[in-house]
């Protein structure tokens, strides 16, 4: 373990991030506003509540949730397709370092990155609704695995990436619509009872609900089953860094 | 002593069926500066890449001060500074941020005294808050020297450090690449100028697709190789040169006026004027002289020929 290269990494990549905090934030920021007068006022008034709970409410996990799926996603893809872009990861396939150190650097700067978004995110949906935190500790624990969780897959996504379009495609055509469908701006207690099932299919349904069971004790999925979706979700992203960095496979010609 | 890197029988297949390396073996002695010479596509840029890690060997094995480059990769890689052959740069980043970001890469302590010297070894200390975007073209490329020096290497490869880059630049280079030898750095740099080998280096590689031709002292292989031929066009043709020309080495072309004569640039006496005094002695008016290089493509065609 070569801590130092780790701590290298990671900070060369928050810099990048605090060097123009508004980019940073206030795009995340804006489009939850968005969201908000989209979703909140113009729907919620019509749909009042979910299960007692104010519409406005009721979604702010999924945005949160949504978001940094997003945001993990692209952060981590990027950095490390920017660096096989430009030709710099040369540096970094040169360094005394093992790829799980040169991976805990980025996936965890990306993670921490996505995890200050979702705070501010929660912070400004203060604004607008009541929103009750039940188990503030379990939320945080939850925001950072699927944070960490969808850094790496980020990550995988970007060393995958042999251009632009294959970089954009996975977030584009499989996370976003996951993400829409799962559950973020609505209760699959609020569907028929097939598409009830279907919905039940979609992995990030299982993140959004434990991560909205954290804040109002409810959910669509029971909490254990959340949290094993997540195990999974995790296990899997390891066990491809681990082949990754048995074979070099698209780092090392 | 032992040498410094030592590669056996390394080959490189890469997935597209282009056998880079072949069989490659080769001692690199603590200390010196050895150049690779050798045509594009020859492999250099390959055996470089598998030294410092970014390629995977096929075939062999390389040590670096007894390290596996595969097995003991980080003890290996520690010890060695590349400076690539293309300027790849965060472009946003300024300089000093730059080479602390290469140091702790390495793992090294933070020591900004010490990153100090090598900027201004390398003329770069002034400019070590300007952006890489700003900076000029040879400037980039001592920021590279600067990054791959930045966690002390005792090692340096530059790859084709000259290549594209004006007469200035490149004693400039020349300079740098001295004084690091007299650190007692390790220097193994490529090129394709048979010039820049004689100017740099102490033994010299000639590398010919994927295969290493020999490995030689520098100042013996300038003397085997660095020959000009003088060509002298006489006024008149003659049928023979006189009998006391002969133990000369000269050559007479079948219209009995070039006389062709080779000669080493690196004797103490090319022996051009004695023969021409010889000429005038004997009568031979001469009309034209010219002289010829011995080019780096014919030491390759008398190499691969010789080697056949
Ligand atoms: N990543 C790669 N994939 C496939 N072929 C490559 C790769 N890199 C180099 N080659 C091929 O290997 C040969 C040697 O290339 P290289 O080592 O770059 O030579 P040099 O540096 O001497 O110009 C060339 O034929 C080149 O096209
Ligand atoms: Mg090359």
């Amino acid at each position: 373990m070569n801590a130092r290269s780790i701590l290298t990494i990671f900070n060369f990549e928050m810099a990048r991030f605090w060097r123009t905090p508004w980019e940073s934030l206030a795009a995340p920021v804006v489009s939850t506003v968005l969201y908000f007068v989209v979703f909140g006022a113009a729907i919620g008034s019509r749909i009042q509540s979910v299960e007692e709970i104010s519409y406005g409410a009721f979604i702010v996990p999924g945005l949160i949730i949504l978001t940094v799926l997003q945001q993990s996603l692209s952060n981590a893809a990027n950095a490390i397709f920017m660096r096989k872009f430009v030709g710099t990861i040369y540096e970094i396939l040169c360094a005394p370092v093992s790829f799980l150190e040169v991976v805990a650097g980025f996936v965890g700067a990306a993670a921490l990155k996505s995890v200050i978004i979702a705070i501010v995110i929660y912070l400004t949906a203060l604004f607008f609704v009541d929103l009750p935190l039940a188990h503030p500790v379990l939320a945080l624990l939850l925001l950072v695995l699927t944070s960490f969780g969808f850094a790496l897959w980020g990550f995988l996504i970007g060393i995958w990436a042999k251009d632009w379009q294959q970089l954009q495609f996975i977030p584009m055509m499989v996370i976003t619509p996951l993400v829409f469908l799962g559950g973020a701006f609505y209760s699959t207690s609020m569907l028929p009872p097939f598409w009830a099932a279907v919905a039940k299919l979609n992995p990030v349904l299982y993140l959004v609900s434990g991560f909205r069971w954290t804040f109002f004790g409810l959910a669509d999925v029971p909490l254990a089953a959340s949290v094993l979706a997540l195990a999974i979700f995790l296990a899997l992203g390891f066990l491809a860094v681990w082949a990754i960095f048995r074979t070099g496979w698209r780092l090392r010609a | 002593m032992r040498p410094i890197i030592e590669v056996r029988d390394l080959s490189k297949t890469y997935a597209s069926g282009t056998h880079a390396l072949s069989g490659v073996t080769l001692d690199i002695a603590g200390g010196e500066i050895l150049a690779l010479l050798g045509p594009n596509g020859a492999g250099k840029t390959t055996f470089i890449s598998i030294t410092c890690g970014l390629v995977t060997p096929t075939g062999g094995s390389v040590s670096v001060d007894g390290h596996d480059i595969v097995r003991d990769y980080r003890a290996a890689r520690s010890l060695i500074g590349l400076v690539p052959q293309e300027i790849t740069l965060e472009f946003f980043e300024t300089v000093m941020n730059t080479v602390r970001f290469s140091r702790g890469l390495f793992g090294k302590a933070p020591d900004d005294a010490y990153l100090e010297t090598v900027l201004r070894a390398l003329a770069l200390w002034d400019k070590r808050d300007a952006k890489l975007r700003e900076l000029s073209g040879g400037m980039k490329r001592r920021v590279l020297i600067a990054k791959a020096l930045a966690h002390g290497p005792r090692i340096l490869f530059l790859d084709e450090p000259t290549a594209g880059v004006d007469v200035n630049l490149r004693r400039e280079m020349w300079e740098v690449v001295r004084g690091l030898k007299k650190q007692g750095v390790t220097i193994i740099l490529t090129t394709h100028y048979l010039e820049e080998a004689e100017e740099m280096a102490d033994r010299v590689g000639i590398i010919d697709k994927g295969r290493l031709l020999l490995v030689r002292d520098k100042t013996e292989l300038m003397h085997e190789f660095g020959q000009k031929i003088l060509t002298v066009e006489l006024t008149d043709p003659v049928a023979a040169l006189p009998a006391p020309l002969a133990g000369l080495g000269l050559d007479l072309g079948a219209d009995g006026r070039t006389v062709r004569f080779r000669y080493d640039t690196h004797a103490d006496r090319s022996g051009i004027a004695r023969l021409l005094a010889e000429f005038s002695g004997h009568g031979l008016a001469v009309r034209d002289l010219s002289t010829e290089q011995t080019s780096l493509e014919e030491v390759f065609l008398r190499l691969v020929r010789d080697m056949a």
